[in-house]
Order: C-alpha cells, then sequence, then structure tokens
C-alpha cells in the first residue's frame, strides 16, 4: 500500500483569536502551530495501514516554507517521505488548492508510482470548507468518501465506516480511493526521540505551484461579538455544593 | 435551487433554515431525493433513481449537477450539515465552482455576492466575496429561523441518468446502535478536562450525570490520554452539544472547546483557577478542587432525593 496523505499548517490559538491588524490573518505571532486533529489522524491511519499491510506513507502540504515543522513532525511519527508546496503564505482557496495538490499528485504518482490511497482530513481546522479531498477525488478520478470513522483494507478494497446519529453506515470503496477522516478513527502516537532526529534529516522535496485565484475571495477576518457574561460565583470548595444543587433544582434538574 | 434533507418525509430543520436563506435571494426550487413535504416554494423537484434507495454521496451530486445543467440556477444551497457539505463539494468539483461553506449572511452585489462564513468551527468568522455563474453555498446551521412550513406542494419529477459505476461510493450496510441518554440530547452534560486527572477520576463525574439523567463529556486532552472515547469529545473536532447545563470540570475554556458547548444554556465551571477562560465566560463558577466539590455536590443531591 502506498498512501498519501495531505495536512495544512494553522496556528492553535488559544483562549480567543487575535487578528492582525489588516483582518487578513490570525495573529500568530505568539502561537504555536499544528495541523488539524482530524488530519493528525490521517497520518496515524496511514502509518498504521502501512505497519500492517507494508508499503510508505507520503505526506503533503500547501503553505509557506515553514510548514516543513508539520511535514517532519509526520514524519517523526511513522511518514517516509515529505512533500512541500510551497506557497508565499497567503490564503489559497479550496478550488485552487485542491488543484495544485491534484497536479503534484499526479507528479508523484508518476516518478514513484500510483497510491492505492489519499488522506485527508475530514475539514481543515481555520477554513473548514469541507472540500478540498472530494475535489481532489474528481480531479484524479476516484471514489470518496467523507466523514470517515473506521478504516479497513482488503483484497483491493477499502471499507469505511462513518457515523450516524443511530450507528454507522458501511461504504466499500474499490482501490485507489480517497477518504476524508474525522479526529477518533484512532488514537495517534508521540514521537520518539530517534524518530525525531530521523525526521530532522528527511529530505523535503519542495515545489513552487503557480498562484492561481479561485472563484472564493476572502475579504477580510473578523471576530464574532463576544456574549459579554457575568460569572456568578457560587462558592468555595464543597461548601458550595448547596448551592450548586439549589441551581440544579432551579433548572429543573432534580 | 435547495437541496433539502428529509427524515421519513420531513425536511431536517437545518434544511429548513437553508430554505429560508434562499427565499430572502430568489424564488426557490424545492430538490430532494425521494418523496418529502414541502411547501411554501415555487418549486419542488424529487429526484428519483434506484441507485439512490440509500445514501450515496457521490451520485447525489452527480444528479444535482444534471439538474443545474438543465435548470440553470442562480444558486444551490444545502444545510451546512456532514451531508450537506459533501453534497456539494461534489457538485462543487463536477462543475468546477467555487463553494462557501457554513455562510451565516448573504448580501448579493450585482452578479457576485459578498458573503460571511464560519471558520474555526464559528469561533472565527470571514467575509469573502464569490463570484461564479451558480453560486453554491451550504448554510450554516441556526444562522436562521426555520421558515414556517406551508401547505405542501405537488412534487415534479425527475430522473437523473447514474452510472452504475456510482454504486462505488453508497452505503452498503447500516449498525445501529441503541444508545440511552446521548451526548446531543442530553439535557445536563458533565464534562471533564485535564483537571479530573485519570480515568478512574471520572466515575464520580458518571455519578453525577446518572443523578441527573445526564451525559458525561470530555475535553480533547482527555481523549488524547485515552482516559475516555472520542465519542465523548466536545469541541470543534468532536461533538457540539447545547444542553439546558453544561458543567466544566477542569476543562480551561480553550476556543476549540468552547465553540462545541457555547450553545448551552447554562454553564457552570468548576476549576481551580478563577482565571481560567471556563470560569470567566461561564455563568456560575464554583473555584476549588473539582474532586471534593463533585463528591459533596453528589452527597447533596442524594440528600435533597431522599436517597441517603
Ligand atoms: C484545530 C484544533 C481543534 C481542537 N478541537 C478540540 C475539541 O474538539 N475539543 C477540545 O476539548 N479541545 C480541542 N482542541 C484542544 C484545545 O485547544 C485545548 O488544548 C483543550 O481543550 C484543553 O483541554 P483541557 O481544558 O482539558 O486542558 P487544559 O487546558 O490543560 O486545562 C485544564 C484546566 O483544569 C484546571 N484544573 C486542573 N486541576 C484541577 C483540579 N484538581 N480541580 C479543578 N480544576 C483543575 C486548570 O486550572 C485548567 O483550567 C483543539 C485544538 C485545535 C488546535
Ligand atoms: N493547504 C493544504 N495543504 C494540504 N492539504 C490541505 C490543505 N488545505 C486543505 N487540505 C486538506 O484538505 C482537507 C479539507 O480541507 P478544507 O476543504 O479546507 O476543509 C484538510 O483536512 C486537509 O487534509
Amino acid at each position: 500500500m502506498r498512501v498519501l496523505v495531505c495536512v495544512k499548517r494553522v496556528p492553535a490559538p488559544g483562549a480567543r483569536i487575535v487578528l492582525t491588524d489588516d483582518q487578513q490573518a490570525v495573529d500568530a505571532r505568539h502561537l504555536p502551530f499544528t495541523v488539524s486533529p482530524h488530519e493528525e489522524c490521517a497520518v496515524e491511519e496511514a502509518v498504521r495501514i502501512k505497519e500492517k499491510h507494508g508499503g510508505s506513507v507520503v505526506v503533503l502540504t500547501l503553505g509557506p516554507a515553514e510548514a516543513e515543522e508539520q511535514l517532519r513532525y509526520a514524519v517523526s511519527v511513522g511518514a517516509d517521505e515529505a512533500v512541500l508546496l510551497e506557497t508565499d503564505g497567503s490564503d489559497w482557496d479550496p478550488q485552487a488548492t485542491a488543484a495544485a495538490i491534484a497536479q503534484r499528485t499526479a507528479e508523484l504518482e508518476e516518478i514513484g508510482g500510483g497510491f492505492d490511497l489519499i488522506l485527508f482530513g475530514n475539514e481543515s481546522a481555520d477554513s473548514a470548507g469541507y472540500q478540498v479531498g472530494i475535489r481532489v477525488a474528481h480531479a484524479l478520478g476516484r471514489p470518496v468518501v467523507s466523514g470517515i470513522k473506521g478504516l479497513d483494507i482488503e483484497d483491493g478494497i477499502v471499507v469505511a465506516r462513518r457515523e450516524t446519529g443511530a450507528g454507522f453506515e458501511v461504504y466499500r470503496l474499490p482501490l485507489p480511493a480517497v477518504i476524508a477522516v474525522k479526529e477518533g478513527i484512532n488514537l495517534p502516537r508521540y514521537p520518539t526521540l530517534p524518530s525525531r532526529l530521523k525526521a530532522k534529516k528527511v529530505e523535503v522535496a519542495t515545489t513552487q505551484p503557480e498562484p492561481v485565484t479561485g472563484g472564493l475571495q476572502m475579504l477580510r477576518l473578523v471576530t464574532p461579538p463576544e456574549v459579554a457574561s457575568v460569572t456568578t460565583i457560587l462558592g468555595q470548595g464543597p461548601e458550595a455544593a448547596p448551592a450548586v444543587v439549589d441551581l440544579l433544582e432551579k433548572l429543573g434538574l432534580v | 435551487m435547495v437541496f433539502l434533507e428529509h427524515e421519513s418525509g420531513v425536511p431536517l430543520e437545518t434544511s429548513q433554515q437553508a430554505l429560508t436563506l434562499a427565499g430572502m435571494l430568489d424564488e426557490v426550487c424545492a430538490v430532494t431525493v425521494g418523496g418529502c413535504q414541502v411547501g411554501g416554494v415555487a418549486r419542488h423537484l424529487e429526484i428519483d433513481h434506484p441507485l439512490l434507495s440509500d445514501y450515496a454521496p457521490e451520485a447525489i451530486g452527480e444528479a444535482l449537477t444534471q439538474l443545474i445543467r438543465s435548470e440553470s440556477p442562480t444558486a444551490m444551497l444545502a444545510a451546512g450539515t456532514e451531508r450537506g457539505n459533501e453534497i456539494l463539494s461534489h457538485v462543487a468539483a463536477l462543475l468546477d465552482l467555487p463553494l462557501a461553506a457554513n455562510v451565516t449572511e448573504v448580501r448579493p452585489e450585482g452578479e457576485s455576492w459578498e458573503l460571511t462564513r464560519m471558520r474555526w468551527g464559528g469561533s472565527l468568522l470571514e467575509e469573502a466575496a464569490l463570484s461564479a455563474p451558480v453560486k453554491l453555498a451550504t448554510v450554516a446551521p441556526h444562522s436562521f429561523a426555520a421558515a414556517p412550513m406551508a401547505d405542501s406542494i405537488e412534487a415534479e419529477p425527475f430522473t437523473p441518468e447514474l452510472s452504475e459505476s456510482l454504486r462505488r461510493t453508497r452505503v452498503v450496510d447500516r449498525v445501529t446502535i441503541s444508545e440511552g441518554i446521548t451526548l446531543t440530547t442530553a439535557p445536563v452534560v458533565v464534562s471533564g478536562g485535564r483537571g479530573v486527572g485519570s480515568p478512574d477520576g471520572f466515575q464520580i463525574l458518571e455519578e453525577l450525570a446518572g443523578l441527573l439523567g445526564g451525559a458525561v463529556g470530555c475535553s480533547r486532552v482527555v481523549t488524547n490520554n485515552g482516559w475516555r472515547p472520542h465519542s465523548d469529545q466536545v469541541g470543534q473536532t468532536g461533538t457540539r452539544v447545547a444542553p439546558n447545563l453544561y458543567i466544566a470540570c477542569g476543562i480551561s475554556g480553550a476556543i476549540q472547546h468552547w465553540v462545541g458547548m457555547m450553545a448551552s444554556k447554562n454553564v457552570l465551571a468548576i476549576n481551580n483557577d478563577p482565571e481560567a477562560p471556563m470560569v470567566t465566560k461561564a455563568d456560575y463558577a464554583v473555584i476549588g478542587d473539582l474532586h471534593p466539590v463533585l463528591e459533596a455536590v453528589v452527597a447533596e443531591v442524594k440528600r435533597r432525593k431522599g436517597l441517603s
């Protein structure tokens, strides 16, 4: 199994999101960077598939040069190769992102052989368009399902499970296929010291795609109005219990 | 055009909310797969095809694409649900058109739209320009009131041409797990974060939830530590809840957690840090170590219920 995983570098804000003065981005000067939990799980799933069925895992991102950090992290938890589509850090819309990823994927397949499976996160952490994976699948002419929380590989088939309110539904896709996964499909491992050293040395295959404008253009970001709230302190420690239960009674819960 | 999801012939509330937005923009044609009661619209097209007897996102996307080609609507909307986002993404890919997911507002500006859409699960908004011959957008749940349903009108059938190969992405099996009270339906959610300290630390949360007829939730730190299954996780990449009361025990209130429970009617934080964002944003708070607090609360509930 040759598996490709696509991840996106995003800042990880804490209790609130602060914007840059021009409202074009999240002010990330004091923030760590990460990828969506869905994508972390996609990487872990790819590595588990490799461990079970053999093969290799390629991780790809479209983003600024700094996105190497996220690629190296993926290598430190088991990916074999890292591919960067380097941009100037500006916001690429989903159509443009998907077109660049699909084109680069086709090139990678020509060089290194076809991917049996391409994994995406269900939605990116920041822009959450829910669509890049589906667009790439169509561009490559492959079947795709999203929202997947369970995967098994059988002869030439991927069995995928998706949660519904009442249980789950099952899909059987012929390989090669594209799957967008959700957090909870597995519990990702942490890197080890030797694996981190190995990741430091891995060569990142970098290309610079032509920037194109898609049909959805971000104008500005705005933080939603915060609902001003006054917190009623019910007490300190266990002595607060009667006040808590008074509240439960008032809300009709006891 | 609005693609409606329905259950046993009744449109989902989120789909009705999408109808509301559509009605503000233009004359509305509702589209459903299979029979559904729809009123208050100019037309209702009912897609009928044997391949669509169970959920098949790729095939539905193809059917809608054929409809768009034959009817040339100005826009196609759907609810910003898992299925709505998935199906319109297929349409967008097939027609190579832009798609704006989870819009909360649309302001037509001549041929294009200026719109507001959700990022970061709703903790950030984006204002964007959408220019396309057919505008594709999903409508963020609960951004618009559901239109009251008028008497339903007669549906016109539409039979798409679907290749057998589209069976490859159709649901082949369903497994039902019957749970009692679930996170999304519970009137009270007792939720724990890192402050709970261990898997065993959740026993007291379980006990309180049991006494109140509620469910147990948790933060991502908890699921990442393997203390609870991911199905208990509340937040941007977990479940969204809106109970009467959300009790956040040892949860700091990171924005990705907050978006998952901000629709709760009341929030009670139990935290030993009075400066924690969860405490400052909550309606009620108890400052202190959560375990003795919860033990005292459980004892008091039992006492008042006459259980001890
Ligand atoms: C893209 C993305 C998506 C994410 N999605 C989610 C999501 O869906 N859900 C989610 O929860 N998180 C999510 N996160 C993670 C989120 O940013 C936080 O890391 C996480 O919510 C923190 O969990 P916590 O509050 O349990 O832990 P901490 O932030 O460590 O907070 C622990 C709190 O417990 C208090 N405490 C400690 N001991 C005690 C005690 N004995 N008694 C009382 N109080 C105590 C502390 O004062 C502190 O306030 C996401 C992050 C990213 C980047
Ligand atoms: N810039 C990017 N680089 C690599 N993968 C991406 C990028 N943007 C989105 N993706 C992938 O596509 C998924 C869906 O993204 P979106 O359509 O933005 O919600 C993400 O979870 C990623 O797996």
